[in-house]
């Protein structure tokens, strides 16, 4: 099993200028391989700078990043193999599409391993399989591909990587919900397949909720890890940092608001109208 | 009332497309009214858009503006005026360093004079929330204070019909509640037609209307109450019942009466307390 460490991590963008802004502070976080994890946080709270130093992009102003022990930015080598073990796709990665063909663009990463042709090429065709991508369009330009399958053609390239960890920021923005749900589905299939860890992060709440595990981010530090439901039932908490609650664990806190005595931890509209309604059996209230 | 725009059995292919991103939709916007436009992708929602203010024009079939048609070339600049367009990335809607300047730029362009032009750009900031920041620099905002400056830019040139195409998918929820906030008050308060295209149902809910493209058609037009309540007929179409919906659905199927159209979840919330009792 794979580990990924991150140790009182701190980074200060322009350290030492009227512009000094501190973007993490003082963060420790484990992922293992294995797992799936949800990371939440409003625009600023540090997010998209931690995930840069998962795979070296960016250098910690102080603390660091293990892998299976080993510090990513002890050496070029470390820094090297942390880019091919950490697979990490940004925001709307369509607009980094570059390559001719929707194969070059896929083979792009497996290629730069120097692997042989065989071997990248079973490598782009699993990860176009992965995404629900067709062979036929192997050939096209990524440019002439609809949002959906550009999109997909980008996470493919990372796939082909075969990472241990694959971070994805904010996936599915833009896609309809059964494309939303479409994707998602295939993600988590990859990542039970191979048994690697998978990090989302995430404005969207019912995508947050099917992890095994939810990170809330606020001002540069970890103010929660744990189980979506231990983290939904804290809802003033995640609503004091701007969060919004998945749509029936808002209802829920309402409810509870109104002075109904529902559970603390509800967040399905399953579980919600089951308590709604065993409520209504206690107090005999007319249908 | 008469319609504020009338679309008139419109088609329109894009070049090599393999079938129409329109396909024959007839729909008359009315004034002062918000309408949700859902669909999936591909299904012409944005395309839809286009032909609003004659930034496309309809290959056949007829758009009409105040009466005026959108295929005449004269009728532009008035229809341009009348409709204001606000699209999905803040980032490039915004041209000035400074946001009064910004929201200031398209009056400027057409030739209103300088009191007039500092009168409607401190209204159209009011009427955003973003007043306090006029000096400031936009690319310093945040995606939900850039969005409501690109707003206030469209409302500077006073147009009648704010449309709005997924303005809220890049922002996170705060952004989101601010926008969609935003939007509401203007057609409530101040009374502007709004359509909204979006992918979030929790935001359609607020609409009046809401209409559902499918394949270049319309698949389902109505009130949120009647459309989110047929959830297995939104599913076939690619989208989604808000989760008030869903369990309001739920609820009823077990004997609780409540009202189907109590969306939001603080409608949703006062609903379900009242039904018991």
């Amino acid at each position: 099993m794979s580990r990924l460490e991150v140790k009182a991590l701190t980074h200060v963008y322009s350290q030492g200028t009227p512009f000094e802004k501190t973007a993490v502070q003082d963060l420790d976080l484990t992922v293992e391989s294995g797992g799936t994890v949800a990371l939440i946080g409003h625009t600023g709270s540090g997010k998209s700078t931690l995930i840069s130093h998962l795979n070296a992009l960016l250098k910690p102003t102080s603390g660091t990043v293990l892998l299976d022990g080993e510090d990513i930015f002890a050496s070029k080598a470390a820094i090297r193999s942390a880019r091919f073990r950490v697979g990490v796709v940004f925001q709307y990665p369509e607009y980094q599409l570059f390559e001719q063909t929707v194969f070059a663009d896929i083979a792009y990463g497996p290629k730069n391993l120097k692997l042989d042709s065989t071997e990248v090429d079973r490598r782009v065709r699993q990860a176009a399989a992965a995404v629900g991508l067709e062979e036929s369009l192997f050939d096209q330009s990524p440019l002439e591909l609809s949002g959906g399958q550009k999109r997909r053609t980008a996470i493919a390239g990372v796939l082909a990587m075969e990472p241990e960890f694959l971070v994805l920021d904010e996936p599915t923005a833009g896609l309809d919900p059964a494309g939303r749900e479409e994707l998602l589905e295939e993600l988590f299939r990859w990542q039970a397949q191979r048994g690697a860890a998978i990090l989302l992060v995430t404005h969207d709440m019912s995508i947050a909720n099917r992890c095994q595990r939810l990170l809330v981010m606020a001002e540069g530090r970890l103010i929660m890890d744990g189980t979506p439901r231990a983290v939904f039932a804290q809802s003033e908490k995640l609503l004091s940092v701007g969060l919004d609650l998945p749509g029936a664990a808002h209802i829920a806190q309402l409810l509870r608001q109104a002075g109904l005595a529902l559970p603390p931890s509800l967040y399905t509209v399953e579980e919600l109208a089951d308590a709604i309604l065993s409520l209504r059996g206690k107090e005999g209230a007319p249908c | 009332m008469d319609p504020v725009i009338r679309i008139e059995n419109i088609s329109y292919a894009y070049p090599d497309a393999e079938r129409p991103a329109l396909d024959g939709v007839s729909l008359d916007i009315l004034p002062g009214t918000f309408t949700a436009v859902l669909g999936s992708n591909g299904s012409g929602k944005s395309t839809l858009a286009k032909h609003l203010n004659a930034i496309l024009t309809p290959a056949a079939g007829r758009v009409l503006v105040d009466g005026l048609d959108t295929a005449d070339e004269q009728n532009l600049l008035p229809i341009r005026r009348r409709v204001g367009m606000v699209f999905q990335n803040p980032d490039n809607q915004i041209v000035a360093n400074v946001v009064e300047d910004d929201v200031a730029f398209a009056p400027e362009n057409l030739g209103v004079e300088p009191g007039e032009i500092r009168r409607r750009v401190d209204n159209a900031l009011r009427q955003v929330g973003m007043y306090d920041f006029r000096l400031h620099a936009p690319h310093l905002l945040s995606g939900g204070q850039k969005q409501r400056v690109a707003i206030a830019g469209v409302l500077a040139m006073d147009p009648a019909v704010l449309v709005l195409d997924e303005p809220t998918a890049m922002l996170d929820p705060r952004g989101r509640r601010e926008v969609v906030a935003a939007v509401e008050q203007l057609c409530r308060e101040r009374g502007i037609t709004v359509v909204l295209i979006t992918h979030h149902m929790d935001e359609a809910v607020r609409a009046d209307r809401i209409v559902v493209m499918d394949r270049g058609r319309i698949a389902l037009e109505g009130a949120p109450r009647d459309i989110f309540s047929q959830g297995q007929a939104l599913r076939a179409l690619g989208l989604d019942v808000p989760d008030t919906a869903a369990l309001i659905a739920r609820l009823n199927a077990a004997g609780l009466d409540i009202d189907p159209g109590a969306l939001t979840p603080e409608a949703c919330a006062a609903a379900i307390k009242e039904a018991l009792g």
